[in-house]
């Protein structure tokens, strides 16, 4: 078979890519963004808040086995998950407004794809070496030397791969405890599934698939494209400036066409996470994590030119610096409509959560009438509705709740198992109690199709109130 | 077995001859990945129906190699259950029925598996809310034949009413007054019924009726008309009626009277289910 009849291959294989060191303004801010946020997810469950002997006193804790979300002083239950959901609806909100007004800077700086895989990179670039050190070993022979640093690597790798898996499942269950069941290997099948699930994804995609995860994986680069306008801060290239790119030499020939600032050192080049070169302009894989900008400000600086030849521009101003003008003011491109649009979204619902959040009860009833049958006759002509009511009691502690009703009607309340009208809950739980209502032999609403009611329960412990409307049947002819 | 695919994209492949609007479809093979996954499947199905139940025959299906059957899964199951319930049940049946409640476990188990008793064997003739219907006794209402307290309540589930096949079980029969009275006293009597139970009445028949109830129907239902619980006799006095408390209905009931049975559950459900099933039903708001 001839070259001419092999088809175009429709598989890419993979670029190694190898991100040479770099320093600078936001090399240091990712720093810290990493150490930050890290911290961040490897401390949390470890912090202790205590919330009486009833309640768990972790305090960030998804108690899914009994159905809790503590954070600190908040308790969501199950029937409050739309804090989840308004939290959820803000952090697409956020995404959408850090992303009109600067572009992928969720990607370049705070994704944990891309800290774990800095992070990955730090360990890598202390055990083989720097770029050039790691494209030697990439191209060597496997001889001991290569076998020990990779073996090394690997090693270390996986141990903060199983720490990342491991520091996920303490969210979910008593952080100490759990460390010590897992030790001794007594903890739940499930934790160490998810430790081994999460070590996996963790080694695989911060070692080896890194850019791949951003370029192939992830929807959302692909839905950001859609928040960028020309006002969007992004990181580019100032063509009008380095072009034509060459190395500069001190005997220029006066014949030839001035050089631009670029010397085409490919110092973005090789400190690219990503494997790309800012200088052919604006690039799907591009996460914008501004490491061009520190190296190429730095070599700027040793050549004796200004800063910026790649820097966060508007694209919008392109233009006018092409054609020497002074560019707009950056808060003019990131205050526009859009993004205070974003930011008014974004806060609306933030304030509704917060809002929501002080106004929620502590108690709570909800009545669910029992329609099979609608009504009891009772020997002495009396009609007799039951009701089954859940009783919630948020506190740490079991409540006494007195429970009465308001009617129109004359109407009696009694209730199954207790000889007077307080029901005790326990602490953080719903309790189910059957209610009986009656109307005495001969009042009105014996024979009513139905009369409305409330009914009440009172914490006696602090007065708090609460109530809930319901219907009682009567034997209507 | 799968071809190789047209590696000459230059020349014109081969079509399918299918023509819709000019468009053509190329006749290329199936991916081969595809295809060997289709052979796989068919041998999967294939080794799928030796190893389990499949084929039917005439009787019954083959039963496989591996001997599974979904009907042992399910004995399993059972099995399993009344295992982890086996404590639970003995201490339902070891405890007096009056001190149940007392105890949250029990309560728990006696209300829910009572609950599952009473949907699978009662619900039937007293409805699933346990409302009852003419001529089956409402078990909610604070109104009882033979007794609302628990043990008599697990008498009547564990031997049944006017059932035949136990010697002690509650029993009574309520003559037929249709050969016994004169329609003119009949008429009386159920106007004095009427009288008692505080409905509309004429006066005058209800005062002979009063005659006629003393004489024929007090030995049982008693001189006021409360009834009398030891012989499962209905009180005529309140506003419940097990077959109608209006005119017509009365007259039929003494005319033709009643006969409501009731099987005994002993020689059915175990003594724990009995006692479960008395306990919910104690619990449903009439119990005394």
């Amino acid at each position: 078979m001839s070259a001419s009849e092999t088809p175009p291959k429709l598989y890419a294989a993979h670029e190694p890519v190898f991100p040479k060191r770099v320093y600078g303004t936001f090399r240091t801010l990712k720093w810290w963004i990493l150490a930050v946020t890290l911290g961040i997810y490897y401390l949390l469950p470890w912090i202790r808040w205590d919330r009486g002997d009833k309640l768990p006193d972790q305090a960030v804790l998804v108690d899914l086995a009994n159905r809790r979300f503590f954070f600190f002083w908040i308790e969501i239950w199950p029937h409050e998950f739309y804090f989840v959901a308004g939290l959820l609806i803000m952090a697409g909100l956020g995404l959408f407004l850090f992303t009109s007004a600067l572009g992928r800077v969720w990607c370049g700086y705070a994704c944990p794809q891309t800290v774990w895989t800095d992070l990955f990179i730090l360990v890598e670039r202390w055990i083989e070496g720097d770029r050039n050190a790691r494209v030697r070993l990439w191209n060597a022979k496997w001889d001991l030397r290569k076998i020990r640093l990779r073996l090394f690597k690997w090693v270390v790798w996986l141990l903060i791969a199983v720490a990342t898996g491991g520091a996920w499942v303490f969210y979910f269950t008593d952080a100490p405890q759990l460390a010590v069941d897992l030790v001794t290997l007594n903890a739940h099948p499930i934790a160490y599934t998810t430790i081994v699930i999460l070590t996996l994804t963790t080694f695989v995609f911060g070692g080896f698939m890194r850019e791949q995860v951003c370029i192939y994986m992830c929807p959302w680069p692909r839905i950001q494209a859609a928040m960028m306008d020309e006002d969007t801060l992004v990181v580019a290239y100032r063509e009008w400036r380095g072009e034509p790119r060459g190395k500069h030499r001190k005997k220029q020939d006066p014949e030839a066409e001035p050089l631009g600032d670029c010397i085409d050192c490919m110092a973005c080049v090789n400190v690219c996470p990503v494997g790309i070169d800012i200088r052919d302009g604006q690039q799907m894989e591009c996460i914008t994590c501004a490491l061009c900008i520190d190296a190429c400000d730095d070599i700027m600086d040793k050549i004796g030119k200004p800063r910026g030849l790649i820097d966060y521009m508007a694209l919008k101003d392109e233009e006018a610096e092409r054609a020497g003008e002074e560019p707009r003011n950056i808060w003019k491109h990131i205050l526009r409509p859009r993004t205070l649009l974003y930011t008014g979204l974004w806060s609306a619902v933030g304030f509704a959560l917060v809002f929501a959040l002080f106004i929620r009860s502590d108690i709570n009833i909800t009545v669910s009438p029992v329609r099979n049958p609608t009504f009891v006759t009772l020997s002495d002509g009396s009609i007799r509705n039951t009701y089954d009511v859940r009783l919630r009691n948020k506190h740490g502690e079991d409540r006494d709740f007195a429970m009465s009703l308001t009617s129109e009607e004359q109407l009696e309340l009694s209730l199954e198992g207790e000889d007077d009208l307080t029901v005790r809950v326990p602490a953080d739980s719903t309790f189910l109690q059957r209610v009986y209502v009656t109307a005495p032999s001969g009042t009105q609403a014996t024979t009513m199709q139905s009369a409305p009611l409330r009914l009440w329960i009172t914490d006696v412990v602090n007065e708090d109130r609460a109530s809930k409307d319901t219907v009682f049947n009567g034997n209507a002819k | 077995m799968s071809k190789k695919p047209v590696k000459k994209q230059h020349e014109d492949p081969e079509t399918t001859g299918h023509s819709w609007d000019g468009i053509e479809e190329f006749n290329n093979p199936l991916p081969r990945w595809w295809l060997w996954t289709f052979y796989a499947t068919i041998i999967w199905g294939i080794a799928y129906t030796i190893a389990y139940p499949a084929w039917p025959l005439v009787n019954k299906a083959t039963q496989g190699v591996l001997g599974y059957s979904t009907r042992e899964e399910v004995a399993k199951d059972i099995a399993s259950f009344n295992e982890a319930n086996a404590e639970i049940r003995a201490k339902l049946v070891s405890t007096d029925l009056t001190e149940v409640e007392n105890d949250a476990d029990l309560t728990r188990f006696a209300t829910a598996g009572g609950a599952a008793v009473f949907r699978t064997w009662c619900a039937q003739c007293h409805g699933s809310g346990a409302a009852g219907a003419v001529g089956y006794p409402n078990l909610l209402d604070d109104d009882w034949l033979w007794g609302g307290d628990i043990e008599a309540i697990y008498e009547t589930v564990a031997h049944g009413i006017r059932n035949e096949d136990y010697d002690d079980a509650r029993y009574s029969e309520m003559p037929k007054f249709g050969e016994i009275l004169e329609n003119e006293e009949i008429e009386q009597v159920v106007e004095y019924v009427l009288s008692i139970s505080g409905q509309e009445h004429d006066a005058t028949l209800a005062s002979s009726g009063a005659v006629v109830y003393e004489d024929n129907c007090s030995a049982c239902h008693a001189e006021d008309g409360t009834g009398d619980r030891s012989q499962g006799a209905p009180n005529l006095t309140d506003a419940i009626w097990l077959y109608g408390g209006d005119r017509e209905s009365l007259t039929d009931t003494v005319v033709n009277a009643r006969y409501g049975v009731m099987p005994g559950w002993s020689n059915r459900l175990s003594e724990a289910d009995i006692r479960a099933v008395s306990f919910y039903v104690h619990n449903l708001g009439g119990g005394e």
